[in-house]
């Protein structure tokens, strides 16, 4: 090890004590990936703070060094934004995880950025209140990873994404200094800040305090789940209950195949096996009457697009365990093989038909699994393709029909990720999608939070791609991702910092 | 060559209406999202300095500047996708046109702002003005997919896209809404529709302003989720007393049953009075259009528990008579005559108790001297300064983003 990377690792230790920095190379191997199985980077140190003020002390410090840093929470992202290279810095915010403050009667709430996002709700629950974003991950993912990515789940079809529900957040800059943006009611005080860092992967410093929105718990809920015997009629159905103007809480699909991988593992929730597709559909409100009508409106809709059946889940109980096999689902197809990766793509929602038939075709061009399970009533897909990374060849052959499938929703007018994020992962498709100006002036936004593009470097902007940008202070300094390479990193990067 | 030979050179004679100003500025309306893209190219090469206009209604259009950008021409609808509940306008559109051609596809844009109703799509986004309906629906940023910008320099930005989801990239559609202009002209927008709500009820409740406050929060207090609940002093309601004014707006179903747990929440009977459509209609227009005549309008983002209390702190700095207030999110709007010095010393009152202050309609000397924002917290001056520099690196745009204070 450098005498540079011991004096830095000393004085880490001086600022969060020895015990929570983490040199030795297994452990720092337990930070080389997040929740996608195709990406790997070593970090060169990683940093536990215990309290916001040690998270500004940190950031000084590596400011003063000029050392790149990379925020993390639980490390559940799936695009490789929580992943550090050889000579960065990782700082896991995991031990900033205390709720800082519920206020019943403004319907908020403070909190630290590690706070798992489960636990808020429950935190919540006793004055009648929940917060909404509620992504698959939620018994592990932390709210500042939700901030970071402006997570979604399902039922943020009718309550929206994480950003619909910050208000305000503390940051703290790439320099060290500490912003305030926004306010306890969601008004900005300026241009909203608040709007324009969530979602921005880290890259604008580290979210050290955010106060959220909480909504009351629904005093009616009806949980129904229709089968289809064709993914294309499923599809057309969303379509159509989506056109009733009655918005479901949720409205989550799964395909055969996913539906088989939850029927075989320990979160079997009773769904049909020999559907080619099932709907789960959640209405909810305030009023037991209202709820109870829209949900037999809606019963007749799925009837009358194709569903073979509507069952209404009878108690909280069977709510559960119909929402469990989809929460789970990610898990369940996990065992199917090795390794999975999670796509994420939206597409608009009456083009889910073709696309979904489109995925099909390339999957079964390139010989390969693909289980979708996703949020349709928003578009957001899920094509997740399982797969064995020993295998020769095979990872290139995931990483090709990713990029097709990829091509195929941008054709069809949509995105490439819908929540999981640009990360590493999706670099290379976001040329496909914003022309260079568009690129350089997020680049340039993110210039103005961090000009040395030390936070998280080398994520969400492909710099190649950038036009130049007259307005931005000195554009062709730092091209990091221009030398990544994000095809093939399953190499362990060699650290000045390595013992 | 003249300014104006210049712009007619680049976009045609009939893109510039030298008459059409009070103030004597030359007006320029580029049909395109290009054609805007190339007028601020050369703005920022001639060191022009320009205002932007929608339909002129909202923001006086007085900025002292060497010419006027309008996006009138800029009125088409490219796409509405009632299946995707999705549109694409251009930004020039006027709101009245566009909620009739939604209507006539089933969808709706649940966004009611202050202001008349041919105001330009574009100027409600980039002032992010929500009115009532911000307590069921959420406030201006939630409507949106996406924007297409100009920024000050000439180049296209596109951000966001056209369905439900997308986190590709920064959301820098999140700066174009409420940035004032500042960070360039909103050409085209992306919106996020509702299907037409099937029913759409709306019931009111005269009183004194005490006695609506205690309605308001008991209908907090049991969970009534109204599309619109909005206390508006008399002036504005037209009415002897204060107005709370309650919408349902969803299906039959949905409204029903809310305007029953209204009752129930609110001492039963017929304390409230439901209005004919065509009464609702009015009261809800009349309420937005009469902030267009006020010669200031500034709204003010408190929390639900203190509404009552910032009704007392403007009744008592710069009166009441025009007010129009979301108890349930605690937003409230005020509309009146007022001073530079009464601004000022509002806006720091209020940030004495963590509440901003957003300046929306004023002449030019009263924005130039309080502007839009003000009080910032800490750190978010440079910010702002530097994300200005990046979009409008001339400073082409005349905008009292902050006051001169
Ligand atoms: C099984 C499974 C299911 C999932 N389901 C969903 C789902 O339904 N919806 C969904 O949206 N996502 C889902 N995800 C993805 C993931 O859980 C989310 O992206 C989540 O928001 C990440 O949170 P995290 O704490 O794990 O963040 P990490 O993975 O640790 O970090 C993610 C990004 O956030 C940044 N970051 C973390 N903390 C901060 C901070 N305090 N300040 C600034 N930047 C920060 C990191 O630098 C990184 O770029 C799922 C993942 C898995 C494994």
């Amino acid at each position: 090890m450098t005498r540079d990377g011991r004096s830095l690792i000393a004085a880490l230790a001086g600022i969060v004590g020895a015990r929570h920095v983490r040199t030795a190379l297994p452990e720092r191997i337990t930070y080389a990936r997040d929740g996608l199985p195709t990406h790997r980077r070593v970090p060169g140190v990683v940093v536990l703070p215990g309290s916001r003020d040690e998270v500004i002390a940190i950031v000084r410090l590596l400011a003063a060094l000029g050392v790149p840093f990379v925020p993390r929470g639980a490390g559940t992202g799936l695009s490789g934004g929580a992943l550090a290279d050889a000579d960065a810095v990782l700082v896991v915010l995991t031990r900033l995880n205390r709720i800082l403050r519920i206020d019943p009667r403004n319907h908020l709430a403070v909190v630290e950025p590690g706070v798992v996002n489960v636990r808020l709700s429950a935190a919540a629950a006793p004055d009648g209140l929940l917060y909404s974003p509620d992504p698959s991950s939620q018994t592990a993912c932390t709210i500042g990873g939700n901030v970071a990515e402006n997570a979604g789940g399902p039922h943020c079809l009718k309550y929206g994404v994480t950003a619909t529900h910050v208000l305000a957040l503390e940051v703290v800059l790439a320099d060290g200094q500490v912003v305030e943006l926004g306010s306890l009611s969601g008004e900005p005080w300026g241009p909203d800040l608040v709007g324009l860092f969530v979602g921005s992967e880290g890259n604008f410093g580290i979210a050290t305090r955010i106060t959220v929105r909480l909504l009351p718990i629904p005093r009616a809920v009806r949980t129904l789940l229709a089968d289809f015997a064709a993914l294309r009629t499923a599809g057309e159905a969303v379509s159509a209950v989506i056109a009733s103007g009655i918005v479901p809480a949720a409205l989550e699909m799964m395909d055969q195949s996913c539906i088989r991988a939850v029927e075989d593992s320990v979160y079997a929730a009773g769904y049909p096996r020999d559907a080619a597709a099932v709907l789960l559909l959640e209405l909810d409100g305030a009023q037991e009457s209202a709820v109870a009508a829209d949900a037999e409106t809606i019963a007749g809709i799925l009837h009358a697009h194709g569903a073979r059946s509507v069952t209404v889940a009878a108690d909280a109980k069977q709510r559960e365990r119909l929402w469990q096999g989809r929460k789970k689902a990610f898990g369940a197809m996990g065992r199917l093989s090795r390794d999975l990766v999670v796509q994420d793509a939206v597409v608009p929602r009456s083009a889910l038909p073709d696309v979904l038939e489109t995925i099909a075709r390339i999957a079964g061009a390139y010989g390969l699994t693909v289980s979708n399970v996703f949020h349709a009533g928003d578009g957001n897909l899920h094509p997740n393709i399982s797969f064995d990374g020993r295998v020769p060849g095979l990872k290139a052959r995931v990483d090709e029909a990713s990029g097709e499938i990829m091509a195929a929703c941008i054709a069809a007018g949509g995105t490439i990720t819908g929540e999981h994020g640009v990360g590493l992962d999706k670099l290379r498709y976001m040329p496909l999608l914003f022309d260079g100006d568009a690129l350089a002036a997020m680049r340039a936004v993110r210039r103005v939070f961090d000009p040395e593009e030390r936070v998280n470097p080398g994520k969400v902007v492909p710099v190649h791609a950038c036009r130049e940008w007259v307005g931005s202070v000195n554009a062709e300094r730092g091209t990091r991702n221009a030398r990544a390479d994000v095809r093939s990193d399953f190499r362990v990067p060699t650290s000045a910092l390595e013992t | 060559m003249s300014l104006v030979d210049r712009v007619r050179a680049l976009l045609g004679d009939d893109a510039v209406d030298v008459a059409a100003t009070h103030d004597g500025v030359p007006r320029v309306a580029p049909a395109s999202p290009d054609a805007v893209a190339l007028l601020l190219g050369t703005a920022r090469e001639e060191g022009w300095h320009v205002r932007i206009e929608g339909a002129g209604s909202w923001l006086p259009t007085d900025a002292p500047v060497d010419l006027a950008l309008t996006t009138r021409r800029l009125d088409h609808v490219p796409a509405i996708e009632p299946q995707d509940l999705a549109a694409t306008v251009e930004a020039g559109i006027g709101c009245d046109l566009l909620r009739q051609q939604l209507a006539d596809r089933g969808t709706w844009l649940a966004l009611d702002p202050p202001g008349l109703a041919g105001r330009s799509l574009g100027s409600v986004v980039a002032t992010a003005t929500a009115g009532p309906l911000r307590q069921g629906f959420g406030s201006v940023r939630d409507h949106l997919l996406g924007v297409t910008f100009v920024t000050g320099d000439g180049r296209l930005v596109q951000s966001g896209g056209r369905v439900m989801k997308n986190v590709a990239g920064y959301d820098l559609t999140k700066l174009a809404a409420g940035g004032f202009g500042a960070f360039g002209v909103i050409v085209l927008v992306h919106l996020r529709l509702r299907a037409l709500p099937r029913a759409d009820q709306t019931l009111v409740l005269e009183g004194s302003r005490e006695e609506l406050a205690q309605v308001s929060e008991d209908i907090a207090a049991a969970a009534v989720q109204p599309a619109a609940h909005e206390l508006m002093s008399p002036a504005l309601a037209r009415r002897e007393r204060w107005l709370l004014a309650v919408r349902f707006a969803g299906s039959a179903a949905l409204v029903s049953a809310e305007e029953t747990a209204l009752r129930a929440a609110t001492g039963g009977g017929g304390r409230f009075t439901p209005l004919r459509a065509d009464e609702a209609h009015a009261l809800w227009m009349r309420a937005a259009e009469s902030f267009a005549t006020r010669p200031v309008t500034f709204r003010i983002g408190g929390l639900p528990d203190s509404s009552d209390e910032l009704l007392d702190l403007l009744q008592h700095q710069v009166g009441d008579e025009w007010i129009s207030a979301s108890p349930g999110v605690g937003a409230i709007r005020w509309g009146g005559e007022t001073t530079v010095d009464r601004l000022r010393r509002l806006r720091r009152s209020l940030a004495g108790l963590e509440v901003p202050l957003t300046l929306e309609r004023a002449s030019w000397p009263v924005r130039a001297a309080v502007g839009h924002f003000g009080a910032y917290r800490e750190g978010v001056g440079p910010l702002v300064a530097g994300l200005r520099r990046t979009f409008d690196p001339a400073e082409a745009f005349v905008v009292a983003v902050e006051g001169a204070e």
